[in-house]
């Protein structure tokens, strides 16, 4: 068997089946919640929410900073030429190079981070379309046989629930 | 107010996506041949060179460069605004953001296209580019041209991702809903979106961070824009004014744009579940407030210059006020400030139709404002040998025309292939959390001012 889970209808009741699961002995990064929307005011929500994105975009940051630095720098003092009374490497002007670069860094580092930390280009486990309807789907992933029955009546248990094994 | 359910929401949203009828591709032929009459008119140039344009010694920056800034000043009405009602969290701006980051990414396409346009030898662009030439000399860095490329491809590059990564989850309810090819297309572009926690979360921190950068980048540029004039020693141009007089100019006439689009998208997808009239009602006092800004800012820089009686400047301050260009001035004041002040400013005129037409007027006046900064200082510099006037030809109004064609072209095609209003972010905005919230909806009108 690869899943089995529960498609309901509201946060609350997603919310029990979850609680149901971890009764049941399932740990919580094992269950699998799925959802249209973001539901960060429910518990199974906000699981798994620790993140370095913020320092990574620092860092990034500070490489693009670093880059144009050194393109600046080095560029210019390659070949010195004189532009209105300016110093060679002028500060003034290349601080809108180096900003400019700092944001991009910033912002490149961020997106590489989504996508690499969000398994983005990778198919999940298993999925159901219905999620994208509405619905929130509470399971999980490859069960050992054992378990199932249990499992299936924890997700049962919550009224409304459309439980389906594949 | 009412509140649709997400399969609503979808089956609405998803129906420009999954029905075509005859009108779209009519459209799309009617549009696509005005942009291809504008591709011969470019060619044309390219071939029998600049001579065929009015741009000419001492005025060589004319149409072409006023819908370049124009274009850039667009722009802002996206990704900028999107970012700032993100990070404030303002609950109405869900149907309202995509609409307006599509915008900035087009709009800087369209503008980052006029300097090669403006090139006589646009094959030659990527000498633009800072990269060591056979002699080793790079660009020169300290040109303001070369901050205006960094700036206009930071913008560019932010503004598309910070499009892109919403639109993931709703690439993942139309592979959903499709079958056939479009479903694999869709469920390339899904990149195995599922919804969990985690790619929740990670998504939403990665906007937040996208919001806080690029809020600083939009302003960046168009300072940079106006880097072009202000740093060149020309009447009018030299001053310290500039840079935020063209970053308020540019949010304006970007809200303007924001307006327009909704309207239409409004009117001709049927979307009147999800833009409602208080969203126009709110961006329309904020189009009131951005009025006022640039009234003010007009009022400064002439005021100063005034006060300085350099003769000079005062050439081209009476040229514009009362000689030549007065015509073109007064329109642009009336636009920019009478309009918006009368339409907006009385609660009675801030209808739909309203806000659309008070827009359209900011639209025509923000153009005319970027061509006022441009022709009569180039056309009255210093000395009486540089004294000139600009006539305009064919070629180049149908090119600056066309622009606005082309934007339409873009818009239509790009609201064929994603959903206009972000799918997830709608019904994230209709979802009620356990605690209960207070009545009233999240869709409050901007303020409690009875203008």
């Amino acid at each position: 068997m690869k899943a089995i889970y529960g498609l309901y209808s509201s946060g609350r009741s997603a919310q029990q089946a979850f609680n149901r699961l971890k009764a049941a002995g399932i740990v919580e990064r094992d269950i699998v919640v799925m959802s249209a929307q973001p539901m960060e005011d429910f518990e199974f929500g906000r699981s798994d929410n620790k993140t370095w994105m913020w320092w990574i975009a620092c860092a990034g940051g500070l490489i693009g900073m670093a880059t144009a630095f050194g393109l600046s720098w080095l560029t210019e003092m390659s070949w010195p030429i004189n532009v209105g009374g300016l110093p060679t490497f002028a500060w003034w002007p290349n601080l809108i190079i180096i900003f400019e670069l700092t944001m991009l860094g910033a912002i490149l580092a961020t997106v590489i981070t989504l996508v690499v930390s969000a398994g983005l280009g990778r198919r999940p486990g298993f999925y159901d379309p219905a999620v994208t309807d509405g619905k929130i789907l509470v399971g999980v992933a490859n069960p050992s046989e054992s378990s199932v029955r249990e499992l299936e009546s924890a997700l049962e248990a919550v009224p409304g629930s459309q439980v389906k094994t594949i | 107010m009412t509140h649709p359910s997400p399969s609503h929401i979808n089956r609405d949203l998803l129906r420009p996506l999954l029905q075509t009828s005859w009108r779209f591709y009519l459209l799309v032929g009617l549009l696509g041949s005005v942009v291809l009459t504008a591709l011969v008119a470019w060619l044309s140039q390219a071939f029998f060179g600049f001579g065929i344009t009015g741009i000419r010694w001492p005025i060589y920056w004319g149409f072409y460069v006023t819908s370049f800034v124009f274009w850039i000043g667009i722009s802002h009405a996206g990704t900028l605004i999107s970012a700032i009602l993100r990070l404030v969290n303002a609950g109405w701006r869900r149907p309202v953001t995509r609409c307006a980051e599509v915008i900035t990414v087009f709009a800087l396409m369209i503008g980052a296209l006029f300097p090669i346009i403006h090139l006589g030898r646009p094959w030659l662009a990527f000498w633009l580019f800072p990269y060591p030439s056979e002699r080793l000399i790079w660009p020169n860095f300290r040109s303001p041209l070369v901050w205006d490329f960094f700036a206009i491809n930071t913008y560019l590059t932010g503004s598309v991702l910070f499009l892109l990564l919403p639109i993931i989850p709703d690439f993942a309810v139309v592979r959903d809903r499709s079958t056939g090819l479009r479903r694999k297309i869709y469920s390339v572009l899904a990149l195995g979106w599922a919804g969990t926690p985690r790619q929740w979360h990670r998504l939403e921190t990665a906007m937040q961070i996208m919001a806080i950068g690029i809020i600083p980048v939009a302003v960046s540029v168009h300072t940079i824009v106006s880097f072009d004039f202000s740093m060149a020693p020309v009447p009018m141009w030299q001053t310290t004014i500039f840079g935020p007089y063209f970053v308020a100019g540019a949010i304006f006439s970007g809200i303007a744009a924001l307006l327009i689009a909704m309207a239409v998208l409004r009117r001709f997808l049927q979307l009147q579940d999800y833009l409602h009239p208080v969203h126009f009602q709110n961006l329309g006092k904020l189009l009131l407030v951005m009025a006022l800004l640039w009234g003010y800012f007009v009022f400064n820089e002439r005021l100063v210059t005034y006060y300085g009686n350099e003769p000079s400047e005062m050439a081209v301050f009476w040229r514009t006020q009362r000689e030549s260009f007065a015509p073109l001035y007064w329109t642009m004041v009336i636009c920019n400030f009478v309009l918006p002040l009368v339409l907006m400013g009385i609660r009675y005129f801030r209808t739909i139709t309203g806000c659309v037409i008070a827009s359209l007027g900011v639209i025509v006046g923000m153009w005319l404002e970027r061509f006022l900064i441009i022709v009569p200082s180039l056309g009255h510099k210093y000395l009486p040998y540089t004294f000139a006037t600009y006539r305009p030809q064919p070629v180049e109004m149908i090119i600056a025309g066309t622009t606005f064609v082309a934007i339409t072209l873009l818009y239509v095609l790009f609201a064929k292939v994603v959903p206009i209003i972000s799918i997830w972010e709608l019904k994230a905005g209709e979802h009620t959390p356990p605690s209960l919230r207070p009545p009233g909806s999240p869709e409050h009108a901007l303020g409690e001012l009875k203008l």
